[in-house]
């Protein structure tokens, strides 16, 4: 009996949390006539595609989702890159001071964008990056590596010793051992890692915000923030506007799911 | 031999090279400046002029200011500690009663649920919620049809309202992550522990903080900072949402500072609101981390 209602309270708060998505697709695909006359809670009463479409084409939606590809892919490789480099100096070469610049990529990791905000938009003007995706895949590829080597760092220190030895004994150089014995060896964190970057970059806002302000360089998140922003969307248009920001999300949950919740505990306990 | 080490090391050094030069270039020199500017009264064109602790004074006198780490606080309780708090319940029922006596399939499904407001990018979050509490949103339709017609409101548009509402949507955006964490958690926890507890007649209330909390003690640390610093950077939703009004109603410092940059040109005074913030989210970090090390030497 007891159980039972804790069973349907969690099934209560699930559909809670479910509810605006049901909301938003549900007025998505109704016709603006259909939500003036029944209001937002009624079920369409014939299914449309055109609010997506006209909003699709308004916005340029293929433009921002290319956008959005090209830089959240390119900060996930690089990302990755830098964050092998960084912890097998780190975790594996233990070069002296290491517990200091791993302390410093901890605070790079930790440090609020509105710190160094201005400078980044000032310095991006000076060297003629700004408003290029260029200047906001080399930024999040330090904000990500950040992470990551913090991350990596602990997993290498407790790389087993025998392989790197067995590696130099057979004549390797450091080079060769890291490409050929730790990265493959290290491949399902890097997975996790490569996953993490790609998402927390889609999902970023303030400085491709503040860094990216035409149609042609612009990311989803911020093509949808400063379109709500303008008010200038009628209701069916908004909840079209949020479905097609919605859908990616899913998509790489989906996709990602397995990878994701591994990795959040592996980020969690040190 | 000791040469050979130094040579070692040194020829790990240069695998540090690409992250170092990074880190010194995108956020090392350009968070020194930051400091710097916030000495200075500058709009942003031509030189900035040497004010001192202008700024900083200057801050003191605001009541913008204050009234936005007042909200920022408010902020904390809505993604840190609610979340922690319900985090733990949820976490706690479902591992241990839904995925033992109805099977971790569900035990998964409704983690699923709960978990998925936190993939969204926040800005789409914002404009989900923008839209359902707005005076002719979803939200004061559903009570109008339940007869709670009364309880209608202007959610974001009331001074009075709206930090009440941007908490709310902050708590759903934040709740997923805690229960996914503390789940993972539980997985290690030790079930003999459990079976004394049972063994001794404690309640399931009593076996939870009892037993379920203190062993997940890592995990709950973990997630009380990283969710105080997230919320003490919020942007986005406050971006979409609300704009940091109505009359200032949901600004934080984060926003404050954003619109001397960028809206009113006052670059040093942004610059000064950022430091401020930057070094109380340091010493918080540093807090945390002390407490926590103290913790689990213990």
């Amino acid at each position: 009996m007891k159980r039972h209602a804790v069973l349907w309270s969690l099934i209560v708060l699930a559909v809670v949390m479910l509810a605006p998505f049901v909301i938003v697709a549900l007025n998505a695909l109704k016709t603006p006539a259909q939500y003036a006359s029944d209001g937002p809670l009624a079920l369409p009463s014939d299914i449309t595609f055109q609010g997506v479409i006209d909003f699709w084409d308004r916005v340029g939606f293929g433009q921002k989702l290319l956008n959005s590809f090209i830089i959240s892919g390119s900060v996930a490789v690089l990302a990755v890159v830098v964050s092998v480099l960084n912890a097998y100096a780190l975790g594996i070469g233990r070069i002296r001071g290491r517990s200091w610049i791993l302390i410093a990529f901890l605070v790079a990791n930790t440090l609020p964008q509105e710190a160094m905000v201005y400078p980044l938009y000032f310095l991006a003007k000076e060297t003629g990056l700004y408003d290029t995706q260029l200047s906001v895949i080399i930024i999040f590829t330090i904000i990500q590596a950040a992470f990551g080597t913090y991350l990596l760092s602990s997993t290498y220190a407790g790389f087993p010793h025998e392989l790197l030895e067995a590696a130099r004994i057979d004549g390797a150089n450091k080079w060769q051992t890291l490409v050929r014995i730790v990265v493959p060896i290290s491949r399902p964190t890097l997975g996790v890692l490569f996953v993490f970057s790609f998402i927390w970059t889609w999902n970023e806002f303030f400085l491709p915000l503040v860094l990216l302000i035409s149609n042609d360089t612009q990311t989803v998140p911020v093509a949808l923030g400063v379109l709500q922003g303008q008010r200038l969307m009628d209701a069916t248009m908004t909840s079209a506007s949020a479905l097609l920001g919605v859908i990616p999300a899913i998509a790489f949950f989906l996709i990602f799911q397995r990878t994701l919740t591994r990795g959040i505990t592996a980020g969690a306990v040190k | 031999m000791i040469a050979k080490t130094l040579r070692d090391r040194g020829s790990y050094l240069l695998f540090l090279i690409p992250g170092a030069l990074l880190l010194v270039a995108v956020i090392l020199v350009p968070f020194a400046m930051n400091i710097g500017i916030s000495f200075t009264r500058w709009q942003g064109v031509g030189d900035p002029k040497w004010t001192g602790l202008d700024n900083y004074t200057r801050l003191l006198g605001d009541g913008t200011f204050w009234s936005s780490f007042q909200h920022n606080l408010a902020l904390v309780v809505a993604m840190a500690i609610l979340p922690t708090a319900i985090g733990l319940v949820i976490a706690a029922a479902l591992f241990d009663v839904i995925g033992k006596r109805f099977g971790q399939r569900a035990a998964s499904v409704l983690r699923a649920c709960v978990y998925l407001p936190q993939v969204l990018p926040i800005a789409v979050a914002g404009i989900v919620w923008s839209w359902i509490l707005a005076p002719q949103g979803a939200l004061n339709e559903f009570l109008g049809v339940v007869g709670l017609g009364s309880l209608g409101q202007n959610w974001l548009g009331d001074p009075e309202v709206a930090l009440w509402s941007v908490m709310g949507v902050l708590l759903w955006i934040q709740i997923g992550y805690p229960v996914v964490i503390f789940m993972a958690g539980l997985q290690r926890a030790d079930p003999s522990l459990y079976e004394a507890a049972e063994l001794d007649g404690a309640s399931w209330w009593g076996r939870f903080w009892h037993v379920t909390v203190p062993q997940i003690r890592p995990e709950v640390f973990v997630v009380l900072l990283t969710c105080t610093i997230a919320a003490l950077k919020v942007f986005g939703p406050i971006y979409v949402l609300t704009r940091g009004g109505p009359g200032g109603a949901t600004n934080v410092p984060s926003y404050f500072s954003f619109q001397n940059f960028f809206e009113k040109t006052q670059v040093g005074y942004g610059a000064a609101i950022a430091t401020v913030l930057t070094v109380l989210i340091l010493i918080l970090t540093t807090v945390f981390l002390k407490v926590q090390n103290r913790g689990e030497r213990a």
